[in-house]
């Protein structure tokens, strides 16, 4: 059920806050054992806010499109009384003191919070496997990953257990999930939504934004994120003039074939209703990897050196030897990487200037099996990491608006996801191209 | 400092503070470091 759909329904009495809300935990008592995607389960405070939304409803008070919606949180994000595990045992006995200013805005619109979610641990990795709490697994086969690091808020969704969730991306752990498990992912503009409140992996990077079934859905939540929860909501761009520049070489020359040939009919479907496209270059893209990486790896060792040393056995092993990597990088190779990020944002503008938006696959291959640590493509084998951050890391160095939207599943059934990019701080217009493209890149 | 130089002591400290795993790891951490250094955006004062 999509937000739309159950705001429709709620304000004409078909159902209520608790009757969804009540749904909602049943899925999650019953199937969440075999997906492990929350950490916390809120129930019993998940029927009191859903009883409230129902009442204040009845009384005439109505709070926007989230009045009465389950939402799935991160277990990233402060939630006041809650512990913020950030799927780690070095958080063990942590409890948050207040709400990060995000939860405060969701509480404001009206949302219900029904539990936090699982995660990579620290939110630094790409499939949800190193948690402390286990791996979340993707709920069109539960023998794969859903995605990361927001592993467990794509589950969340995917299984009907939230109507949305909240994720961060630091390098697309909002849109890996998303592509995964067949959602709809928004990292919005850097610096647009509040990272307070939100256990860090990278100061620079970081992003916080929304995962759901539909665009309109994710435009209502990343509206509710920056404290406007009340707006009207974004129409689509006209489809017929909208121009896409393709981003192909580097973007495309790794791919899944099924993948690759999900892309292709949407660029089809997308040409048929009137979008003109044409090829555009990243020049610089082959140093996105190592820009990223020692962006990344350097703010993670920063915020994690004193835990590192302290209480290194707390940490999942593959999580700590990362964060230990980054103390090893010189400051002058971290002044090399800024430079690099300023290169490609200028890139990225460059590419945009002709276009209302780029568009790329999201996620290269299709979600990989738990314990998978290789990819092939042809001849050529590449850790699974890399390749599953190869298409999503470069808007959070340059901090564009980035949409991931499932695209029409291949012979497997399982999903992929399809990217938009939008103008830096332009992000509702983004979202309306979205709105526009979604039909036709979700359809056959 | 060179990138050779640089891996011999980080692999040096890896081993002295009892990580041997971190071996292989700053290896690749030196080929993507070799990269950025390369790349035409890296400013030097001879150019």
């Amino acid at each position: 059920m999509t937000i739309d759909t159950f705001g429709q329904q709620l304000r004409k009495r078909q159902v209520s806050a608790e009757q969804v809300t009540e749904e909602c935990l049943a899925r999650i008592e019953k199937e969440d054992g075999r997906l492990n995607s929350f950490i916390t389960v809120m129930a019993e405070d998940a029927r009191r806010q859903a009883r409230r939304a129902d009442a204040e409803l009845a009384a005439g008070r109505d709070c926007g499109p989230l009045h009465g919606v389950p939402i799935s949180i991160k277990d990233l994000l402060d939630v006041q009384g809650l512990p913020t595990t950030a799927a780690s045992r070095v958080r063990e006995g942590h409890v948050a003191a207040r709400d990060a200013p995000t939860i405060a805005h969701l509480k404001r619109a009206g949302a219900v919070l029904i539990g936090k979610t699982n995660l990579h641990e620290f939110a630094f990795g790409t499939t949800n496997e190193d948690s402390a709490f286990g791996p979340a697994r993707n709920p069109f086969d539960p023998s794969r990953s859903p995605g990361g690091s927001s592993g467990g808020s794509g589950a969340s969704v995917a299984a009907g257990f939230a109507l949305a969730t909240i994720g961060t991306d630091t390098g697309g752990s909002i849109r890996i999930p998303a592509a995964a498990c067949g959602l709809v992912g928004l990292k919005p503009t850097l610096g647009e939504v509040s990272v307070e409140g939100v256990v860090p992996l990278s100061h620079t990077l970081d992003h916080v934004g929304p995962l759901t079934t539909s665009v309109s859905d994710a435009s209502a939540v990343y509206r509710a994120l920056l404290g406007d929860g009340n707006s009207k909501p974004l129409t689509p761009i006209p489809l017929a003039g909208v121009r896409l520049g393709v981003l192909r070489s580097y973007f495309c020359d790794l791919l899944d074939e099924e993948v690759r040939a999900s892309f292709e009919r949407a660029l089809e479907n997308l040409r048929a209703a009137g979008v003109q496209t044409s090829e555009i270059e990243i020049p610089h893209a082959k140093d996105i990897a190592t820009v990223y990486l020692h962006l990344v790896l350097a703010d993670a060792a920063a915020y994690h050196a004193t835990t590192l040393d302290s209480m290194p056995d707390r940490y999942t092993e593959p999580v700590r030897l990362r964060l230990e990597m980054g103390r090893y990088i010189l400051a002058e190779d971290y002044v090399r990487a800024r430079a690099g990020r300023e290169l490609l944002r200028r890139e990225v503008d460059a590419a945009l200037a002709q276009h209302d938006a780029l568009i790329l696959p999201t996620l290269a291959i299709l979600p990989p099996l738990i314990g998978q640590e290789t990819s092939r493509f042809g001849d050529r084998t590449e850790p699974v990491r890399n390749v599953m951050l190869r298409l999503t890391q470069l808007f959070n160095i340059t901090g564009h608006p980035a949409l991931s939207i499932p695209a029409a599943p291949g012979p497997s059934g399982l999903p992929c996801g399809v990217q938009l990019v939008g103008w830096h701080s332009q992000t509702d217009a983004l979202l309306r191209v979205g709105l526009a493209c979604e039909p036709h890149i979700t359809g056959p | 400092m060179t990138l050779e130089t640089w891996l011999q002591a980080a692999v040096a400290d890896a081993e002295r503070r009892q990580i041997p795993a971190l071996k292989p790891i700053l290896e690749a951490l030196a080929r993507s470091t070799a990269a950025l250094r390369a790349a035409d955006f890296a400013e030097r004062a001879d150019k």
